[in-house]
């Protein structure tokens, strides 16, 4: 079986892959980092999102082999200890989740979008939010999370 | 998903004798269209041999008459491109319209227009522009190049390496996404460039299509009202759950005549 390595959240990591497996299976089944959820697994969805050398891809659409010699950042690598990334903590402040399966790739999506951008609009957030699907908050919460979210993370 | 050996080439040669050298091998450009049609089954390559790591296949050139991409530049990179937005600012907008962010960070214009699907965007600035077709072994024509239903000119085992779209005096592009997929349920790509028009529309039929009566029409006289009377027909046009073949006739009209008036 062919090998991967790779640095996921600033560790480097290597395993005996196939070359079907997914990234999000690697990051689950090999790593057991479980915070990627694979929801639609049919890139539709957005649950699995992860950043790929700093830009959101949606992990079940990347083949773990695709990802060799990269930098990969999950939902775990977040938070700073016990202390929470500032979109994670807009997100509980704004009640930005219900029942939390989109939640990882709502945030993951949501940092990326701010990253330089303090001052998303409405209208941005939800242009950019077009590829998460949340199946319970209607979405008003999470967009008023991630406007509030940006600006905590450059302020 | 079945297995497969995946291969990484350097070269566009390497990726070549890869795919001759294979049972059944398979370009991989993104991966956003392949890997899902890998889950389904639909393709069971013997080999997938992806193109990331091919220097010669990236970048995006602007002269003074044309812009010339590579294949496997993303559509982000184009969408967010200055040089694009300042030359063909209608391409740099198709591109900001593909799927979501995070398709845009991975997927590719030349496996987007390779795949061909009638629902994808790429198609109609190729076909809007009147762009030319780069491969490993020859120059393809824009209005040759989509033949069917992803179905195209080229050979087996022909590698896209970069398409280069002439800079027009004016264009836009206009689409009626599907809410869900944002895939095309009916998208025009309109330009003009002196007297010459182009109208390409995509989504609506098996393969992205130019619209001879509009052309015309708009040749004289580049405002909406100039199309306002020509309808187009609908009885070859996709027929599914996302909208009728009638509707899709009537959304060309619309996005036609939006597109005209944005391209100004």
């Amino acid at each position: 079986m062919p090998s991967v390595s790779m640095t996921v959240n600033g560790k480097q990591v290597s395993g005996e892959v196939e070359g079907r497996t997914l990234l999000v299976e690697f990051l689950r089944e090999h790593l057991r980092l479980t915070g990627t959820h694979v929801g639609c697994d049919t890139s539709q969805c957005g649950a699995c999102v992860v950043h790929i050398d700093g830009t959101s891809a949606k992990s079940c659409a990347v083949l773990a082999l695709q990802a060799e010699g990269t930098s990969v950042d999950t939902i775990e690598g977040l938070a700073d200890g016990d202390t929470l990334h500032p979109m994670q903590e807009a997100f509980r402040e704004h009640h930005g989740l219900q029942c939390g399966f989109c939640t990882p790739g709502m945030v993951m999506t949501a940092v990326a979008m701010a990253k330089d951008n303090p001052n998303l609009t409405d209208a941005q957030v939800r242009h950019g939010l077009e590829g998460n699907l949340c199946r319970c908050t209607g979405y008003q919460n999470i967009v008023e999370a991630i406007v509030a979210g940006a600006k905590a993370m450059n302020g | 998903m079945h297995d497969f050996n995946f291969i990484r080439p350097r070269s566009v040669a390497e990726a070549l004798n890869a795919v001759a050298d294979a049972d059944d091998g398979q370009f991989m450009a993104g991966g956003q269209t392949i890997i899902p049609v890998l889950k389904q089954r639909l393709a069971m390559p013997s080999d997938l041999v992806e193109l990331s790591q091919i220097d010669e296949l990236t970048g995006i050139v602007v002269d003074g008459g044309s812009v010339t991409i590579g294949a496997m530049t993303p559509h982000a990179q184009v969408a967010g491109s200055a040089d694009v937005a300042g030359a063909i600012p209608a391409l740099a907008d198709l591109a900001g319209m593909i799927g979501d962010p995070h398709v845009r960070n991975r997927g590719t214009l030349g496996g987007s227009i390779a795949n061909n699907d009638p629902a994808a965007d790429y198609p109609a600035a190729v076909l809007g522009l009147g762009a030319t077709v780069q491969t490993d072994r020859r120059t393809i024509a824009g209005d040759d190049f989509f033949t069917d239903l992803f179905e195209t000119a080229l050979a087996e085992g022909e590698l896209i390496t970069r398409v280069s779209f002439p800079v027009p005096d004016a264009a836009a592009y206009m689409k009626f996404p599907n809410p869900a997929s944002r895939y095309a349920i009916v998208g025009v790509f309109v330009s003009r460039t002196g007297s010459d028009v182009r109208v390409a529309v995509t989504g609506a039929g098996p393969c992205a299509f130019r619209v001879a009566g509009m052309e015309a029409a708009l040749a004289g006289n580049f405002t909406p009202d100039a199309i306002a009377g020509i309808a187009v027909s609908g009885d070859d046009f996709n027929n599914d759950i996302h909208a009728s073949a009638e509707y899709r006739a009537h959304l060309v009209g619309v996005m036609a005549s939006r597109a005209v008036a944005k391209a100004g």
